[in-house]
């Protein structure tokens, strides 16, 4: 009895930390609406400065919490920054972009931390005054946890105060329902936005300075993190922080039992809870519905025209080259392009959904992955040949999307972009903790192509023909009737069900679709490697096919070839540097400033703006 | 024209252009309204009355054209410098946060005083709603469209603006509703608040109006008194009748 009410009692300690980043993440979306990714950056950051200060200041038992509370404030202020230099100019952009920019600042971050702090775990010490453990029921209950459980409740009611008895918080409120309307009642939405970064920042940098002495802080936080807070605040509600609050215990009470029982698989068991609730009440525990929030209004998409005769020059000649790439000789030249060839195609398969479907997913990666590991695990466990592999690796990916996909199209907007980002999660958890079959971390190794694929030019050669057929039959559906649904669907789901098409039905054919795209990808990148790990269905590798589309700009056909080329080849570049996150990340930034609407998209613009437009 | 005195208006707009994407939905709106009238834009749905009004308060950015309001030219500004040069909006679908309360709706309104214009408490706006009064605590969501359209004008006026921009007041409300609604504009004028309003409702318009402007495909077409406009059966058939 004792022991099970002392994990009680951890999963209460644990649940706070979580709250707070999740309360601020929830708040900052609210107003802003933008889904910071950087937010476990900010979690992290606090952890290692309240960790420097601690560590080299001997602070008494008032001083720990004065430390505690100086790097929440430190965090904010870093915020503040993030905000006013970089945000502020790209609150008009489209959404994804936003998210893109938050993920080079985690990028930057990362490095920046790895610079200071150095790769080692770092753990706090014990907080003085709060070092000793209680009995309860005949166990031990370090008295931290106990504080912990405390501050959790305590910042919850701080934080009700704090937006029912100010104007601030009025304002903050009405700003999350319509902050044009504020706008025009004489809000000044900069001060607003700007004090609302600080507020949710110094919550995640508290959340993270708070958990110094309990956990060690390493360079892998923000990540973690990040998806446990997008869980939670999805399990509780976009914009309720007593959801927030509810759902983080809940979670790390699921933690904290399901470690007895399934220690494997806790990570699966938390984003399993996440799908049942979002599938019983899509809106989380105790979210609304999904209201619109109003912005600056949005111009409907131009619709795409087949492409004239330059552009299909254009893509002739590109083929050409393709084609003659390996007349150069050049060995290292045919492996980078078969990667951007891959990449190519699975940037486009994400870009079917995310474009003309409006499904933006932050788990594409699951499928080119499931593509990658059912290709791999036919090879080695049943010594499958590489033909039939390949076939089993896109059937695998189409599996899971058919089982993921039913779920997610029941949700839009942000709901989905998260869903399937705790779907994607799943499937590497499952990769990374069930070891005996798929390797876990040390992957899978030897899975070579055939003899007959097995040299370079004709392996090449497979993928251009695979890759190029691929990617034309995906372009060839969206001018097919098809296409015209998904995209009616996007635009207008209430009209499309009006002219007889079944809305969630086609968006969910387009997901499977998109998913055996990627998984072709991933089966021709196992046997392009030889092998594959976990890393290649992880949130970065989501992340980075997103990059691809936006990079080449996510209202154009052919943006995602050009992405994936210029991600690909950028990245190859800088990957050998010291510092290549954050010079990646700068890269991101300065992308996303200048080029807010995607590389062809301003290509595009600067054409028909030299030509008189037609 | 029909301004009296010598006084410069209050607000004047002059040759304003926008488009929505490659559509042109003004071409080339000019008005001007003086200190203490009551304006109405008449036209049909899709003439540009909405985009007009709100070209004014800087929700939309006008492509060309020129707005000054009490000397200050807002042409461009964000809405929120604008609603405190003292404009105030109203939009015609409302937009009351649904989570507030009614008390929490007028506190999102409120600003500093403002001198040369009337100033509002709570206090007085209920003395100006009686309806509003009795549901101080009452959410946004949980009233009546006649409710929320009271509350939407006395939340505007939390910002004691000289001027008002009224989007349609009387769509959508019940015929007793529409008559308080007259009756509100009327006690407006007589604060001393100068009131733009957007109408298709000639019949409301009339009631309330000192001088109407007719709005047509983005251009206006005809600019008089509501007497001369009473009395000109041709323009209301080419403009007005559907």
């Amino acid at each position: 009895m004792g022991f099970y009410f002392t994990q009680f009692l951890t999963g209460l300690a644990s649940a706070s930390s979580l709250f707070l980043v999740a309360a601020g993440l929830s708040i900052i979306f609210g107003v802003t609406r933008i889904v910071n990714l950087a937010h476990g950056s900010f979690y992290m950051l606090g952890a290692y400065i309240a960790y420097s200060i601690v560590t080299s200041i001997d602070v008494g038992p008032v001083g720990f919490w004065l430390a505690v509370l100086a790097a929440a404030v430190a965090v904010g202020l870093i915020g503040v920054a993030v905000e006013m230099l970089l945000l502020r100019r790209i609150y008009h952009a489209p959404e994804m972009f936003q998210l893109l920019a938050t993920f080079g600042v985690v990028l930057v971050v990362q490095d920046a931390a790895l610079a200071i702090w150095g790769p080692a775990d770092k753990l706090g010490p014990r907080a003085p005054g709060l070092d000793g453990a209680v009995r309860i029921f005949g166990e031990l209950v370090p008295q931290y946890d106990l504080a912990m459980i405390v501050l959790g409740p305590l910042v919850l009611g701080a934080i009700w105060l704090l937006f029912h008895k100010t104007r601030w918080g009025t304002l903050v409120r009405a700003a999350t329902q319509d902050r044009q309307m504020l706008g025009a009642l004489g809000a000044n939405q900069k001060v607003l936005f700007t004090s609302v970064f600080f507020a949710g920042a110094a919550l995640a940098g508290l959340g993270g300075a708070a958990q110094v002495p309990r956990e060690a802080v390493s360079l892998f936080t923000d990540l973690n993190i990040i998806a446990e807070a997008f869980v939670i605040v999805v399990v509780g509600g976009m914009g309720s922080i007593l959801g927030a609050f509810l759902a983080a215990v809940l979670i790390s009470e699921l933690n904290a039992f399901g470690i007895l029982i399934f220690p494997q698989i806790t990570l699966v068991l938390m984003f399993l809870v996440m799908a049942v609730i979002l599938v019983v009440r899509p809106w989380g525990l105790l979210g609304r519905p999904e209201f619109i929030a109003r912005g600056p209004g949005e111009m409907p998409e131009a619709p795409y025209r087949p492409a004239d005769g330059r552009l299909k020059l254009l893509g002739l000649a590109a083929l050409l080259l393709l084609v003659a790439v390996p007349l150069a000789g050049d060995d290292f030249l045919m492996v980078l392009m078969v990667d951007v060839l891959l990449l190519a195609l699975f940037a486009t398969s994400l870009h079917f959904i995310m474009g003309p479907g409006g499904m933006v997913s932050f788990g594409h990666a699951a499928y080119f992955g499931l593509g990658a590991y059912g290709a791999a695990m036919l090879t080695k466990l049943l010594d499958t040949p590489m033909e039939l592999a390949v076939a089993g690796g896109i059937a695998a990916a189409a599996a899971g999307a058919v089982v993921f996909g039913w779920f997610c199209v029941r949700l839009s907007g942000v709901y989905f972009a998260m869903l399937t980002l705790a779907f994607a999660q799943i499937g590497w958890s499952v990769v990374f903790q069930w070891g005996d079959v798929t390797g876990g971390d040390d992957g899978i190794l030897n899975v070579w192509p055939a003899a007959w694929a097995s040299s370079r030019i004709v392996f090449y050669y497979l993928t251009l023909a695979l890759c190029t057929g691929a990617i034309l039959f995906m372009r060839h559906l969206l001018y097919a009737p098809f296409g015209y649904g998904l995209r009616a669907g996007r635009d207008s789901p209430l009209r499309a069900e009006a002219i007889g098409i079944d809305v969630r039905m086609r968006q969910w054919h387009g997901f499977i679709l998109a998913g055996a795209m990627s998984g072709l990808a991933g089966s021709l990148y196992a046997f392009s490697k030889g092998s594959v790990f976990p890393d290649i269905m992880a949130i970065p590798q989501s992340i980075d096919g997103l990059m691809m589309v936006l990079l080449g700009g996510v209202k154009t056909l052919s943006g995602p070839y050009v992405g994936a080329a210029a991600f690909h080849l950028l990245e190859d570049q800088i990957s050998r540097l010291e510092f290549w996150r954050a010079i990646l990340g700068v890269t991101i930034l300065f992308l996303v400033i200048v080029f807010p609407q995607g590389l062809v998209g301003f290509l595009r613009q600067r054409l028909s703006r030299d030509e008189a437009a037609p | 024209m029909a301004e009296t005195g010598t006084d410069p208006p209050l607000l004047s707009v002059e040759g304003l252009h926008s488009y929505y994407g490659r559509a042109h939905i003004l071409s080339g709106v000019s008005l001007s309204v003086a200190r203490g009238e009551v304006v109405v834009l008449l036209g049909r749905n899709g003439a540009g009355k909405t985009t007009t009004l709100k070209c004014i308060m800087g929700l939309v950015r006008p492509a060309e054209g020129r707005i000054r309001f009490q000397d200050e030219d807002i042409a461009g500004a964000a809405p929120y410098a604008v609603c405190r040069a003292g404009l105030a909006y109203v939009p015609e679908d409302r937009r009351i946060f649904t989570e507030l309360t009614v008390m929490e709706n007028l506190e999102v309104g409120r600003q500093k005083p403002r001198a040369g214009a009337p100033e509002w408490t709570p206090d007085r706006l209920f003395a100006l709603f009686p309806n509003l009064a009795e549901m101080r605590n009452r959410l946004g969501g949980r009233m009546s469209g006649g409710e929320q359209q009271m509350l939407t004008i006395a939340r505007s006026l939390m910002g004691n603006p000289s001027a008002i921009l009224l989007d349609e007041p009387s769509e959508g409300l019940a015929p007793v509703i529409v008559e308080q609604m007259a009756q509100t504009v009327r006690e407006l004028k007589a604060e001393g608040l100068t009131v733009i309003l957007s109408e298709q409702n000639l019949h409301f318009a009339n009631h309330v109006s000192d001088r109407a402007y007719i709005i047509e495909k983005g251009q206006i077409r005809y600019e008089g008194t509501m007497a001369a406009l009473a009395a000109d059966e041709d323009v209301r058939a080419a403009y007005l009748t559907v």
